[in-house]
C-alpha cells in the first residue's frame, strides 16, 4: 500500500491536465442557478470555491461564503446517475423499406469520463446501479459503455448538509471502495489516497509530497466530525420485515395528504432505476426511434395496465416507493436501496423526510 | 478498453423481424397472429415454454408483452392471441398476412408442465381469451397420455364474451376431461352456470393431492380461485398463477412490473401461489 499524499489546491490544475492527457473528459461540480451540478470542466477555477450549501427539507441553496475550500458542501441534486444511466437514450431505430422495415441498434459512442468530487453515498449508489444494469442476464450495453472506463475521484464529506444521514446507513461519509482516488479536503489542499492502480499512477505522475501525520489526522478528524454532526438518521438498515408488516399503517394515508406525487424524490435518488420505453415516430412515417427515459413510480403511467391503474392512490404509490427502497430492495440486491444522501428530503417540494416517515411507520 | 461496438453487438433491446403468416379473427376484438421469424436460423432455434411471452413491436407505435399461445413443439412458427385494447394492439389488429412486426423473446418463466405430468391438470381462467392457459389446454390434449384428468374452468362476465365456445363443447366430450363454464350475466340458451366461476370449483372431479392448478385472470379472481382450490385440499405450492403487470423492457430493468421484490417479467410471469400470496391478497402493491 502506498502512502497518502498531499495534493495542494494549486496542484489541481496538474490533475486536470493529467486526466486530459490520459484521454478523460473531466466532470466536476460547479454552481449553476443556485445549485451544484456535475458538468464537463477544463479548469479547477470552475469548482465551487468558497461555496456552502444551505439545505433542509424542501430547500437547497448554494451560497457564496468567505472560506477557501472547494468541497465544503455535501451534494447537489444529481451526481453520477445521469452519467451512467442516461436520462434519455435511444435503444434502436427503424427505417421503413419497400417490403417492411429494418431495425438498427444504436451505438452510443462513450468518452471515458473522470469524475472529480464523487461522494461516498454516490459510490454506494453506483455499485447498486452497476448490479442492476450489468449484473443480470441482460447487461445493458449503453450503461456498460459509459461505465467501463469511468475514473472516479472521490471526495470524502467534511461538511454534511442537515439532510444527510449516510452515517446511519453505513455508506459514508468516507468513501471505502469503488474509487480510483479519494481526497479529503483541508485548508490549502487534500490528503489523497489511491484506490486503484490507475489512481496510484496518477498520484505518482503528479509528484506530490507524502501527507504528514498531522495532515492525515486532520483529514480523519474532519470525516469523523462529519459523521458525528449528522442530525438525521434512518431508523435501521434492516427494515424489511418491519415495514412489510405495516402495509396498513395509517401513516401511508397521512403522508399521502402531503405528497404531490411529483416524482422529484425518484429523479434525484441515486439508486432509483425505473425507466419508461417510448416510441418517437418521424412525422413523415419514414422511421421511428425507440427510446427509454427516466420514469417514476409516483406517475399515473407506472402501474397502468390496459385500462386498469394498479396503484390509483398516492398513498399506494408512496408506499410502493418507500417499501421498495427500504424493504423489498433487500430481496433484489441484498441491501437497502437508501444510501443516506438526503436528496429526496431536500428536493421534495413539500419537504417530506424519508427518515421521519420511516421512523413514524415503525411506531 | 472494449470498443463501443462490443457492447452493442449483443444488445438485448432491438427486436428481430417476424412476418405474419396467418391472421385469425377469434371474436370482435380478439385475433390470433401466426408468425415466423424472417431469419430462418432464428426460427429454427426458437424455443419456448407455454406461459412465456414475447415483446411484440409495431413500428412507430411501440412494444407490448404478449404470451405465446401456440404449441411449443411446432417449428414452423408460433402464435399470439391478442385482444385489441390499446394503441399498439389496435395497430396490430389492423395488420394482415404478410405484414412484418418486430419481436423479441421468449421471456420469463412458463407453466410447470413437466411437474404436472402424471397428475391431474386443473385450468382456471377468468376473463376473455386467456391465451396463457389456452396454450396449456392444447398442450395437454395433444399429449393426453402424459396427464391424468383435465379440468377446464372458465368464467366470463357475460356469456357472449365466451370465445371458442365450440372448442369447450368438444372438450367436454373428451375422456377424463371436465368443462365447467360460468357467466355472471347470460343471454338465452346458456346451459352452464350463472354466477362466479369460483362457485364451480366445488363441482370439479379431480384428485387434489395429485393435481397441478394453472390459473389466469384478474388478480382478485386468481386469489379467490387459489383459496377455493386450497379448500378442496390442494397444496398451495401446486397452484400456479400467471400474473400480468406493465412490462416495458421484459429484461428486469425498467421496474414497471415489480410486485414486492419480484420482477414479474423475469421472476414470473408464472408463480407458485405461496411466492406471491401475501402481496396479491393485499392488492394495491
Amino acid at each position: 500500500m502506498h502512502a497518502d499524499r498531499f495534493l495542494p489546491h494549486a496542484a489541481l490544475q496538474g490533475l486536470y491536465e493529467a486526466l486530459a492527457e490520459r484521454g478523460y473528459a473531466v466532470i466536476a461540480p460547479r454552481v449553476k442557478d443556485g445549485a451544484i451540478f456535475y458538468e464537463e470542466s477544463r479548469h479547477p477555477d470552475s469548482l465551487p470555491w468558497g461555496i456552502r450549501l444551505e439545505q433542509d427539507a424542501g430547500a437547497s441553496r448554494a451560497v457564496q461564503d468567505t472560506h477557501t475550500q472547494c468541497f465544503a458542501w455535501a451534494n447537489g441534486p444529481q451526481a453520477l446517475k445521469p452519467l451512467t444511466f442516461a436520462p434519455r437514450e435511444t435503444l434502436w431505430r427503424i427505417k421503413r423499406t419497400a417490403v417492411g422495415f429494418a431495425v438498427e441498434a444504436i451505438e452510443h459512442a462513450a468518452r471515458p469520463l473522470a469524475v472529480i468530487g464523487t461522494r461516498a453515498c454516490d459510490l454506494a449508489a453506483l455499485s447498486i446501479q452497476d448490479r442492476h444494469f450489468l449484473g443480470g442476464p441482460y447487461p445493458d450495453p449503453g450503461y456498460a459503455a459509459r461505465r467501463e472506463d469511468m475514473l472516479l475521484i472521490a471526495v470524502n464529506c467534511t461538511h454534511p448538509a442537515s439532510t444527510c444521514f449516510c452515517a446511519s446507513t453505513g455508506y459514508g461519509p468516507a468513501a471505502e471502495a469503488g474509487f480510483d482516488l479519494a481526497l479529503t479536503e483541508l485548508e490549502g489542499g487534500f490528503v489523497a489516497r489511491a484506490g486503484s492502480a490507475r489512481g496510484e499512477e496518477l498520484l505518482a505522475a503528479l509528484t506530490l509530497e507524502n501527507a504528514t501525520p498531522e495532515q492525515a489526522e486532520a483529514a480523519a478528524a474532519s470525516v469523523r466530525h462529519a459523521a458525528e454532526s449528522q442530525t438525521r438518521a434512518i431508523p435501521g438498515t434492516q427494515l424489511r420485515d418491519a415495514l412489510m408488516a405495516r402495509l396498513d399503517h395509517p401513516r401511508w394515508r397521512e403522508v399521502a395528504e402531503r405528497c404531490l406525487a411529483c416524482g422529484n424524490c425518484t429523479l434525484v435518488c441515486p439508486t432509483c432505476f425505473c425507466h419508461a420505453e417510448v416510441e418517437l415516430p418521424e412525422l413523415d412515417g419514414s422511421g421511428s426511434l425507440h427510446a427509454r427515459e427516466w420514469d417514476s413510480c409516483f406517475g399515473e403511467r407506472h402501474a397502468y395496465i390496459h385500462g386498469k391503474q394498479l396503484r390509483p392512490e398516492i398513498s399506494q404509490r408512496y408506499r410502493q416507493w418507500l417499501t421498495h427502497k427500504l424493504a423489498t430492495w433487500h430481496e433484489q440486491f441484498g441491501r437497502s436501496g437508501c444510501v443516506g444522501c438526503g436528496r429526496c428530503i431536500a428536493w421534495c417540494p413539500v419537504g417530506i423526510d424519508i427518515t421521519e416517515e420511516a421512523t413514524a411507520l415503525l411506531k | 478498453m472494449s470498443s463501443v461496438a462490443d457492447f452493442f453487438m449483443n444488445s438485448p433491446h432491438p427486436p428481430q423481424l417476424a412476418r405474419i403468416v396467418e391472421r385469425i379473427q377469434e371474436s370482435d376484438d380478439i385475433f390470433t397472429l401466426r408468425l415466423r421469424f424472417s431469419d430462418a436460423a432464428l426460427q429454427d432455434g426458437y424455443r419456448f415454454t407455454p406461459g412465456q411471452f414475447n415483446m411484440v413491436y409495431l413500428p412507430g407505435a411501440g412494444e407490448v408483452p404478449i404470451s405465446l399461445s401456440s404449441d411449443p413443439e411446432e417449428r414452423e412458427g408460433f402464435a399470439h392471441t391478442i385482444r385489441a385494447v390499446g394503441r399498439v394492439t389496435q395497430g396490430l389488429a389492423a395488420l394482415g398476412r404478410g405484414a412484418e412486426v418486430g419481436l423479441r423473446g421468449p421471456y420469463g418463466r412458463g407453466w410447470p408442465l413437466a411437474e404436472a405430468e402424471g397428475k391431474d391438470v386443473f385450468v382456471v381462467t377468468g376473463g376473455l381469451g386467456c391465451a396463457p392457459v389456452m396454450a396449456v389446454i392444447h398442450y395437454v390434449l395433444k399429449r393426453r397420455e402424459r396427464f391424468k384428468r383435465l379440468v377446464i374452468l372458465q368464467g366470463v362476465k357475460h356469456s357472449h364474451d365466451l370465445i371458442w365456445r365450440a372448442s369447450y363443447e368438444r372438450w367436454a366430450q373428451e375422456a377424463d376431461t371436465q368443462v365447467l363454464l360460468a357467466a355472471n350475466a347470460t343471454e338465452a340458451l346458456w346451459p352452464w352456470h350463472v354466477g362466479s366461476p369460483i362457485d364451480l370449483v366445488a363441482q370439479a372431479e379431480f384428485d387434489p393431492a395429485h393435481a397441478v392448478a394453472m390459473v389466469c385472470g384478474p388478480e382478485g379472481m386468481m386469489v379467490a380461485a387459489a383459496r377455493a382450490l386450497k379448500a378442496r385440499g390442494m397444496d398451495e405450492a401446486d397452484i400456479h398463477l400467471s400474473l400480468e403487470r406493465n412490462m416495458q423492457c421484459a429484461l428486469g430493468l425498467c421496474g414497471h412490473c415489480q410486485l414486492g421484490g419480484k420482477f414479474i417479467c423475469k421472476d414470473g410471469p408464472v408463480f407458485a401461489y405461496p411466492e406471491v400470496k401475501a402481496l396479491l391478497e393485499r392488492g394495491g402493491l
